[in-house]
This record gives C-alpha cells, structure tokens and sequence, in this order.
C-alpha cells in the first residue's frame, strides 16, 4: 500500500511535519517494498485554503492512506471525500508511525480542528 | 470635503474624533467603515434607520456539465474549489466572488448563487446622516459592505455634506478600500512609542495612495509624546491636540457626543474642522491631481 505523510525535507531521514497544508513535502512511502518519493508541497505558500491545495495534491496522488498529526476542515472534507483514510500520528518519528501503522496501533484521526485560516501550527 | 479617520491600532479615538467632527459639522454624514465592531451608532442612535442586505456572489456546479478538466481548480487563487472522486467541492467560506471559475469552465458547468453576507444601515440624527456597515459573524471580508457604504456617501457628498469615514483599524485592505475615495486621511494617534509606530503605519499607508493627511494627537499628556516627535521628524501637519481627559472617556463610556454635551470639546471640535477643511482646501488648490 501506499502511504502518504507531511514531511519536513526531502531526506529519508525526514520527520513527519506539524501541520499537514503547509507541510514543505508529502513523502509517499511503498509499504511493500519500502520505496519513497518526495512531492513538493506547493500548497505551502498559498496565502489562504493551503490545507484545500494540499489535500487535492493528495488525492491526486491516491494514496491508500494518509498520516497526519492533525487536519482542518476544509483539507478533511477534501480527503474523506475521495475516501481515503487518515491516521493520526503519535510524535514526529516517521520510521516509528509507519511500523505503527503497519501494527495497526495507529487510530483513524477524528478530531478534525476548524482551520488555522492562515495562522498554521508549527510555524 | 471626504475625509477618513484612521489609525493604526484599535482605541485611539478614531470613533471618538469622527463622531464628534460629523456632530460640529452641521451638514454631514457619518460612515462606520469598521464593519467587524461598528461602534459610531450607539453616539447618534440615529432615527428613521432602513436597513439593506448585502449579497455576495459563489458559484454552483451541474456535475452532469462538469467535465473535470480542473480549469477553474487551478484559477482559483483562493484554493476555495477542488476536484475529487469526479466531483467538484466548493469552499464559500474561501470565496472571493471574483467569478473567475465561471469565466475559464469550457463547459459553462458554473452558475453563480447570491448569499447574504452583511447589512448595511441608514438612520439620521440631529442633521447628521449616519451611514452603519455590519459583517455578519463568520464572513472573512467585508470589502463589499464597505463598496455599498462609500458608493452612498458618495451620494450624500453630491448633496453638499461633509463625509467622515470612521476606518476600520490598522492597514489591511479594508483600511485601503475605505480611504480610496477620501480627500483627506486625518491620522489619530496616541502619546507612546507604540501609539508612533502604529502612526508610521497608516502614515506610510496614507502615503502610498497619495493622500494628503494630518495627525490629530490624542490623550495629550503634556509631557514626551513620541507620535508629536515622528510628526514633526516626517513634516506631517498636526491639526489639532485632544488633552487626556477622564470626563471624556467617562462621556464615551456612556455613548455621549462629547461636542453636544460640553461647550469646550464643541469648541475643540469646531476649531479642528476649521483647521482640516483649510488643509484640504490647501491641498486641492496645491495637488489639484489628486
């Protein structure tokens, strides 16, 4: 399966990013064979509806799932409406939330906040 | 005669100065540009007051039209539409009702829908025409609300009043529309190094739309005044001096029009008008291109 993340660079040693619209990369991680690529974010410097951007970038990637340590609305609406399933991360380790998830102790994101508008966390 | 009162920070006394100099003038209206905490109604508790809604345009999509070529997803600057599982997803709440989506769809799949956004309010008080912008809660600009606003001043200037544009605070594009038509920005401001900086702001925003403007020191003190010394250091004129008074706030406090209600802020007020319309008739004889 492929995974989907925030990222803060494009390293492999990379950590999953705080904020999910304004992340600077997406990782795309092969579950199966362990194979990763880097997709620039280019939501990030959007003065309004990164989160929106981000997520079409996303979708349009069709991951089977996406890792995310929080979503707003607007980028939720977008993912849950392409059907794709979000799990919220624990800590920043990205190694540690895959081999989490591939456990499956990650639990499906259902907080879903109201929107930075432009005030990201993180940041 | 058209002039907005700013400042670059909330509580200066820009309501204070523009409700009292609409009250003196006689002949005028007073205009509440700041529609997110429209203030200068409860000094006038004008009368006769009519209401009009003000409407805002979003688009709407026939998914049996929609293609999915994602011509209007990629326009849209305000990312407010997207594109998933074959459906187009419309944001309103990011909209800026630029219509721009309907313009590059290739298969006219948009048409466009109007939604209340905000109201503005009409009522007059004592030969004062009061002219109120209120945003509803929710709604991220009320650029709109302040177009219907001037575009009624504008209308009530043509009659001969005075026009007193109440801004809302600071320097971000509402501050800009509203000073767009004004013949004058009067810049109030208060005795501090942040009341200064906050003065360096509007005066360099005043500046980049060429408009003449003046600065009236509020809450004088009588001591340092580091607002005094940037305006004497950028040679912008002072056109007038509010002493720090707690009879004033205490009048405010209550919702009263301090120039009504004592003869010595009726004199203040009454000379500071004096002072602005000889400015502005200054300007207009020195820039006439503005």
């Amino acid at each position: 399966m492929i995974i989907m993340i925030p990222v803060v660079n494009e390293s492999a040693d990379t950590q999953v990013a705080a904020n999910f619209g304004r992340a600077p990369y997406f990782m795309l991680r092969d579950t199966a064979t362990g194979a990763m690529e880097f997709v620039k974010n280019t939501a990030a410097d959007s003065p309004g509806g990164a989160g929106i951007k981000a997520a079409q970038i996303v979708v349009d990637h069709g991951p089977g799932a996406l890792l995310v340590p929080q979503c707003g609305q607007n980028a939720a609406d977008v993912i849950q409406g392409a059907g794709i399933p979000m799990y919220q991360t624990r800590g920043f380790d990205l190694e540690k939330n895959l081999d989490a998830l591939i456990r499956g102790e990650l639990e499906v994101l259902t907080e879903i906040h109201s929107g930075f508008h432009g005030h990201g966390a993180g940041k | 005669m058209k002039i907005a009162v700013l400042s670059g920070k909330g509580g200066t006394g820009k309501t204070m100065v523009s409700v009292n100099l609409a009250s003196v003038s006689g002949y005028s209206a007073y205009v509440d540009c700041d529609v997110e905490e429209p203030n200068g109604h409860l000094f006038f508790r004008p009368t006769n007051q009519e209401e009009e809604s003000i409407m805002v345009r979003s688009p709407r999509v026939n998914d049996d039209l929609c293609s999915g070529s994602r011509k209007c997803v990629e326009f849209c600057r305000f990312n407010a539409l997207a594109y998933v599982g074959g459906k187009l997803l419309i944001f309103d709440d990011l909209c800026h009702s630029c219509g721009g989506c309907l313009l590059v769809c290739p298969e006219k799949a948009l048409t466009e829908v109007e939604k209340p956004m905000g109201k503005v309010q009409m009522g007059s008080s004592a030969g004062v025409e009061v002219l109120t912008g209120i945003l509803n809660l929710g709604e991220a600009s009320g650029i709109p609300i302040i177009h219907r606003l001037l575009e009624k001043a504008r209308n009530l200037e043509d009659q001969g009043r005075e026009i007193f544009v109440d801004c809302p605070p600071g320097t971000a594009c509402i501050v800009m529309e509203s000073i767009q038509d004004a013949d004058y920005c009067l810049l109030v401001a208060e005795p501090s190094i942040f009341g200064a900086h906050n003065l360096a702001m509007v005066h360099e925003l005043a500046t980049l739309f060429h408009k003449p403007c003046g600065v009236v020191l509020n809450k004088e003190l009588g001591g340092e005044n580091p607002s005094r010394d940037y305006c004497l250091e950028k040679n912008i004129p002072i056109l007038g001096e509010i002493p720090y008074d707690t009879r004033l706030g205490s009048l405010n406090s209550m919702g009263t029009i301090a120039a009504r209600a004592l003869d010595n802020y009726r004199q203040l007020f009454d000379s500071l008008l004096e002072t602005i319309r000889k400015e502005v008739g200054h300007e207009k004889i020195t820039h006439p291109q503005r």
